[in-house]
């Protein structure tokens, strides 16, 4: 384990907002059927959160629940524990039809930092209403961000975060910074 | 550039989150299938001005299909709904009878 | 002579000088002037020559709707030609040359066309350049591509920067003037999200120029009033020097924010398109002046009687000194009175209309100026700049009744209300007979995704041209759009102005209107593409009676300024020279941008390293680092091969397959597609997906399957890996997975939901490397205390193993018909994966081999690739891949279609080697010739190479090709034709050239 690298191994860049790679991130891929209590208690049990609901996430601590589609939902735990969480995932499911993969190493997630105008970089390459009061802490929107599919969500008013492949986190990195850019201010959703 | 709204994770969003995947409520043919029979469902689509449904995939997104009424003409949107059925809802077909009374689209009025 | 005043001008900061140069001249204005008042202000009355004729002209305009006054702006990289100098905000160190004109603007030798005008109809080049035909191309061409063309294209490589913008809101308000700020506040009132956007740098339109009072206020208190009120409000966002360009379906709308334009250089991007959604939009984009029609209407000093107004009020600039007013209504009387007030001479107004005009009139014969009714102009006097007027009834046909000295002239034909972004979505307009306009017809707005109409035009936009009525039309505008945006408005009265009354225009399309062809010869419609009343008139008469016809022939409208000032004009007089009405000739289409946007900001971000995006595998560094020479798979980068010091691709590639046969390499495969099917049903599932029998596949084992589109044709293939009783892995091709996965999800979805199957794409989550060669097992085991004997791992067979700490999957599969392994890590140890195995195969001689080396060998083994031995027309069957096509099944994705008659046929091409006789490389794409020919008298065609490369391992060059009969027809020889045409000769042979019997891969 000692030798995981992630894709950018947590490069940052500071414009007038911060872009940093979040470096080594659990994620655990779920899918079954959302209505099914086994199903829910899983995957609460293992996000330690309540059930998200439809387009939500729920965080507590180092892990969180989002909602990824009518019958998927993404865990986020620390990256050494999403093996073993696989595993008692299916073995708490057992019998119930459902799908549970690491994919940890296939994705790359981007911490935005430096408060309101996180939202405008975004909105630079997202087609999404990020207007305080229509996208707030609490939504995951999956979305395009440019030429790539991607999903954002802010964990507090003040940050906003990006998950993408992790075959194209040098051009979302590229990208976040060419957004975030001195001299970029749109001074529109602060 | 439309702007739809996708049943299945309830977002409005524009069209490049979506592709649109052609005519809707097709009837497979499979190895049992005439000739003719066959050849109707792999090229003879609708292609009207007016009413028409269509199938989308939220692919930049939820990744889940759904079905589009929609006016080819006019991009006035009807209704979208699951694709996880047979015929558009009862009341979606009534919203079309109020604002294009008299239309049908195959089999459906 | 033009110049500054030593007064007025009230965007002008006269304390700041400003220094600029023109065509190498160094000249100077003040900080608020545009590059056309200061050019003004320096008497550079002459700014460019004409398209066609290379005519002198000047500026005729103050606004985005200037035809003349384009120049080529900046220098070397930011070097941009075609800008409106009436748009252009001065900066300090600007420079700018004037177009279309050989060796100097003043010295022409082009304007020798002019002389030749008569020579020079409607419909010249497509009448002269038709015969002879062989003239197309080495003659008319390179004459037409040589005087083609406006400005300059710049060469070289742009270092600005370019963005987007996404923004959402209910009322989007485009138009920063009067109508617009009133409709936001309106809007704003209700509660609704309000976005202004303004063109220029400053709000408040024309309105201060034309004056007037508001609420018992002078209008530009007014004016400073609703700012500060509209900047307090959380809810409206004003954006000035933002162009409102585009409307398009569903309330989707564009911005172009010109960030940094006036200050080159600047950090941050030079320009912002907006990506607006809005749910209602009003338009409050005011109304455009409209020319005269009379001779010589396009000398230098011909100007709009607006814009003569607004460089004296906005910029302390006179157009000249002694200006003869124009004018077929009451508004360019204004002109008059305040060029008056400022000291210049008004030497006379000529009124069209025989009853002549309002209360302005009585005002303007009020300070002594001369008024003539009746007359106008029947041609202008002077060569390079306007020295005088001649004098003629208006209802004549152009007798000079007198000569007026002048050096400036001001025409005012009306006002046309800028309908552009009404229409850009199909809102229609109607023809307003008494005040001689088009207008939006609110009946017929542009529909959006409920149905309903979503654009509001407001204001002067909508044809309600006067003070009072426009601020009244806007306000109800901003509260409509408010309301239907879900926002109920409230109930606040709209500010009241004075009402003016006013003479009603009358009509004037021609000066005189009974002008002979010599003057309807000089008397221009559209001057930037030189189109005369002359072309439009013989336009009708050559029978083009559709606007949208006429408009093409003559090219009326189609220059950059999309005929702001001529459309109308042109049409009216189409109109009359068909004997029709105006409504009934219509208009033509008005399309988006409303003025041209950089092609860069439409590009925003995908420019540079962010073009596309570039998929990189984990061992990405690694790559670069040994050399790769990359290849592009989709958005993946691979390598093609790896280059050392001196060596060329062909020494590399020999190098590496050499290498890999004899011994190992090392394959970075991460890129093939991996996808999990998962659930009780999906044994069920991959017999449709695939044409094999997946379902019968035991748990550790592997299948190369084949997956086909409903139409019957191979779209990918790969192998399939059992991984328990209810789990597969689905390898696909590098480009293929995600569409693979999504074939795979679109049945799931849209046809078997009932099924219990889910997939998820893993392409991602694994570093995969193909271990190949003799040594392959020796190195492997050097790093595991895992069994991978070819006991305990057989061929097509797979296990997981430790890999020093790494947990990996591995594959016995060949495609380099050598003993080889794939590995499967997770994709963050890859790298440390792939380190490891180069420090194990060390002792081998380990290389890493790129994706030709791949193709090379795999073509030596008769493997087929998807995308060369397929193109979408191909089925498993003409590939002789019956062996992958299960017989047992009833059904599977493209069965029926592969029974159909035409794939069936015993004709179809299918699949062979190709040796040539004399051991060299096929073209790649070269078709073998038969018998006979077709129907355009070519020879017949028999078959065609899919895949040819020169085998290292044979010595020779090796194919694959479809050919007719193929299979049939082992041993004959084909001739292929070459593009040179002469053939090479080829023998039909069996497509495995290379260790026929698989010893080696089974090793």
């Amino acid at each position: 384990m000692a030798k995981a690298v992630s894709a950018l191994d947590g490069a940052s860049h500071d414009g007038y907002v911060r872009v940093e790679e979040a470096g080594l991130q659990g994620m655990i891929t779920l899918r079954g059927d959302l209505s099914l209590d086994a199903v829910r208690a899983a995957a609460t049990t293992a996000s330690g959160t309540e059930m998200p609901g439809t387009r939500e996430i729920r965080a507590a601590e180092d892990r969180a629940l989002a909602w990824m589609s009518p019958d998927e939902l993404l865990l986020m735990l620390p990256y050494e524990e999403a093996p073993e969480t696989v595993q008692q995932l299916q073995d708490a499911l057992a019998g119930t039809h459902h799908l549970a993969v690491n994919v940890s190493d296939a994705r790359a997630m981007f911490r935005l930092s430096g408060g309101p105008p996180v939202r405008e970089v975004a909105a630079k390459l997202c087609p999404v209403d990020l207007a305080p009061g229509r996208f707030e802490p609490g939504e995951f929107r999956r979305t395009r961000l440019a030429q790539v599919a991607a999903a954002i969500w802010m964990p507090d008013a003040q940050s906003l975060q990006v998950i993408c492949f992790r075959s194209v986190a040098g051009y979302v990195h590229d990208l976040l910074c060419d957004a975030a850019a001195p001299g970029g201010e749109v001074g529109y959703l602060v | 550039m439309l702007q739809l709204e996708c049943p299945n994770c309830g977002v409005t969003a524009e069209e490049t989150e979506f592709a649109q995947g052609g005519e809707a409520h097709l009837t497979r043919r499979g190895p049992e299938a005439s000739e003719q029979e066959f050849h109707d469902y792999l090229f003879a689509k609708e292609n009207p001005r007016g009413v028409h449904f269509e199938r989308w995939r939220h692919v930049n997104g939820c990744g889940k299909w759904f079905h589009v009424a929609r006016c080819t003409a006019t991009l006035e949107i009807f209704g979208t709904y699951s694709a996880q059925t047979l015929e558009p809802p009862r009341e979606i077909r009534d919203r079309i009878s109020k604002k294009r009374p008299g239309w049908s689209w195959r089999e459906f009025a | 002579m033009s110049t500054r005043l030593a007064k007025g001008g009230r965007r002008l900061d006269r304390s700041r000088k400003i220094e600029f140069t023109f065509n190498g001249k160094r000249l100077a204005g003040h900080a608020g002037d545009t590059l056309a008042s200061a050019l003004l202000a320096n008497d550079q009355v002459m700014v460019g020559r004409s398209f066609k004729y290379h005519r002198p002209r000047g500026i005729v305009a103050s606004g985005a709707e200037e035809p003349n006054a384009l120049v080529g702006l900046g220098e070397g990289p930011r070097f941009e030609p075609n800008q409106r100098t009436t748009t252009t905000e001065l900066f300090d160190g600007l420079t700018c040359v004037s177009q279309n004109h050989w060796p100097s603007l003043e010295f022409d030798v082009g304007a020798l066309n002019d002389s030749l005008a008569r020579f020079f109809p409607a419909g010249f080049y497509y009448k002269t350049f038709l015969f002879p035909r062989p003239f197309w191309k080495h003659v008319y061409e390179p004459v037409i591509r040589q005087s083609a063309g406006l400005g300059k294209a710049p060469k070289d490589l742009d270092p600005d920067r370019y963005e987007h913008f996404h923004a959402y809101v209910d009322v989007l308000v485009v138009g920063g003037g009067l109508a617009g700020l009133q409709a936001a506040r309106a809007a704003g009132q209700a509660g609704a999200r309000v976005l202004v956007l303004e063109q220029t740098p400053h709000w408040g339109g024309r309105a201060p120029v034309d004056g007037g009072t508001v609420d018992g206020k002078p209008v530009e208190d007014f004016i400073a009033d609703t700012l500060s009120e509209l900047e307090a409000m959380d809810n409206v966002t004003l954006r000035a020097r933002t162009m409102g360009a585009a409307v398009y379906d569903h309330g989707y709308a564009l911005g172009y924010e010109r960030v940094a334009d006036h200050a080159p250089g600047a950090e941050g991007p030079r320009h912002r398109l907006w990506r607006i959604r809005a749910g209602r939009i009003v338009t409050a984009t005011g109304a455009i002046e409209r020319p005269l029609s009379f001779a010589g209407n396009d000398l230098p000093g011909v100007m709009l009687a607006s814009a003569v107004r607004d460089y004296v009020v906005d910029y302390g600039v006179s157009a000249g000194d002694r200006t003869v007013v124009v004018t077929n209504n009451d508004d360019a009387y204004r002109t008059a009175i305040t060029l008056k007030q400022a000291g210049l001479e008004v030497p006379l107004i000529l009124d069209a209309r025989a009853g002549g005009g309002g209360p302005l009139a009585e005002a303007a014969r009020g300070m002594g100026i001369r008024v003539e009714n009746g007359k106008g102009i029947a041609k202008v006097k002077g060569r390079k700049r306007v020295e005088g007027v001649a004098i003629c009834a208006q209802a004549g046909e152009g007798a000079v009744l007198e000569e007026v000295a002048c050096d400036a002239v001001a025409m005012s034909g009306g006002w046309s209300p800028v309908v552009h972004l009404w229409s850009h979505c199909g809102g229609k307009l109607t023809w307003d007979t008494g005040q001689a306009l088009f207008r939006p017809d609110p009946e017929r707005a542009p529909t959006g995704a409920d149905g309903a109409g979503f654009v509001l035009a407001a204001g002067a936009a909508n044809g309600a041209l006067d003070l009072a009525g426009g601020l009244a039309d806007a306000d109800a505008a901003g509260k409509a759009a408010a309301k239907q945006a879900g926002h109920a408005p409230g109930r606040k009265a709209a500010p009241k102005a004075e009402t003016e009354e006013a003479a009603p225009i009358e009509p004037v399309w021609l000066m005189p209107q009974g002008a002979g062809p010599a003057l309807r010869m000089k008397a221009w419609l559209d001057y930037q593409n030189d189109v005369k009343v002359s072309d439009v008139q013989l336009a009708a008469r050559e029978g083009y009676t559709s606007v949208e016809h006429t408009k093409r022939y003559t090219t009326l409208g189609m220059a950059t300024d999309q005929g702001k000032l001529s459309n109308i004009n042109g049409l009216a007089t189409l109109a009359g020279a068909l004997g029709e009405e105006i409504p009934n000739v219509g208009t033509t289409t008005f399309r988006p941008p409303y003025t041209p946007i950089s092609m860069a900001s439409i590009a925003g971000d995908a420019r540079g390293r962010t073009f596309q995006p570039i998929r990189r595998t984990p061992m990405h560094d690694r790559h670069e680092a040994n050399g790769a020479y990359w290849e592009p798979v989709g958005h993946w980068r691979r390598p093609y091969c790896y280059l050392r010091d001196g060596e060329s691709v062909e020494d590399a590639l020999t190098r590496e397959i050499n290498q890999t046969r004899a011994s190992l390499g090392l394959l970075d495969a991460s890129t093939l597609g991996k996808i999990i099917v998962k659930g009780p049903d999906a044994g069920r599932f991959m017999d449709m997906m695939y044409t094999n029998m997946m379902s019968t596949l035991k748990p550790g084992r592997c299948r190369y399957g084949l997956m086909c589109s409903e139409n019957g044709f191979l779209m990918d293939d790969g192998v399939v890996a059992r991984l328990d009783e209810d789990t597969f892995l689905c390898h696909t091709t590098s480009g293929g997975a995600d569409r693979v996965h999504g074939h795979m999800e679109e049945w799931l979805q849209t046809e078997w939901w009932d099924w219990q199957v889910y997939t998820a794409n893993l392409t991602e989550q694994y570093a995969q490397v193909g271990v190949v060669g003799p040594k392959s097992r020796e190195t492997l085991q050097k790093l595991t205390d895992d069994d991978i004997s070819a006991e305990a791992l057989t061929f097509m067979g797979w296990t997981e193993i430790d890999l020093r700490g790494i947990p990996a999957r591995v594959f016995r599969i060949a495609f380099a018909g050598e003993l080889s392994f794939e590995l499967a890590v997770p994709a963050n140890q890859g790298r440390a994966l792939w380190d490891m195995l180069m420090e194990a195969g060390a002792e081998f001689n380990v290389m890493p081999y790129g994706t030709e080396a791949m193709h090379v060998m795999r073509a030596e083994k008769g493997f087929i690739m998807i995308g060369d031995e397929t193109d979408g027309t191909v089925i498993p069957q003409d590939l002789n891949l019956h062996w992958a096509i299960s017989k047992k099944k009833d059904d599977y994705i493209g069965k029926r279609a592969q029974a159909r008659s035409h794939m069936t046929s015993p004709d179809r091409w299918r699949l062979v080697g190709l040796e040539t006789l004399d051991g060299s490389v096929l073209p790649d794409g070269i078709y073998a010739v038969g018998e006979g020919t077709n129907a355009n008298g070519q020879r017949n065609m028999i078959g065609r190479v899919t895949s040819t490369y020169h085998s290292p391992t044979l010595g020779r060059g090796i194919a694959m090709g479809l050919v007719k009969h193929g299979p049939e027809r082992m041993g004959e020889v084909l001739e292929f034709g070459k593009t040179d045409g002469t053939f090479v000769k080829a023998r039909i042979v069996e497509p495995v050239f290379y260790d026929k019997d698989g010893e080696k891969q089974n090793g």
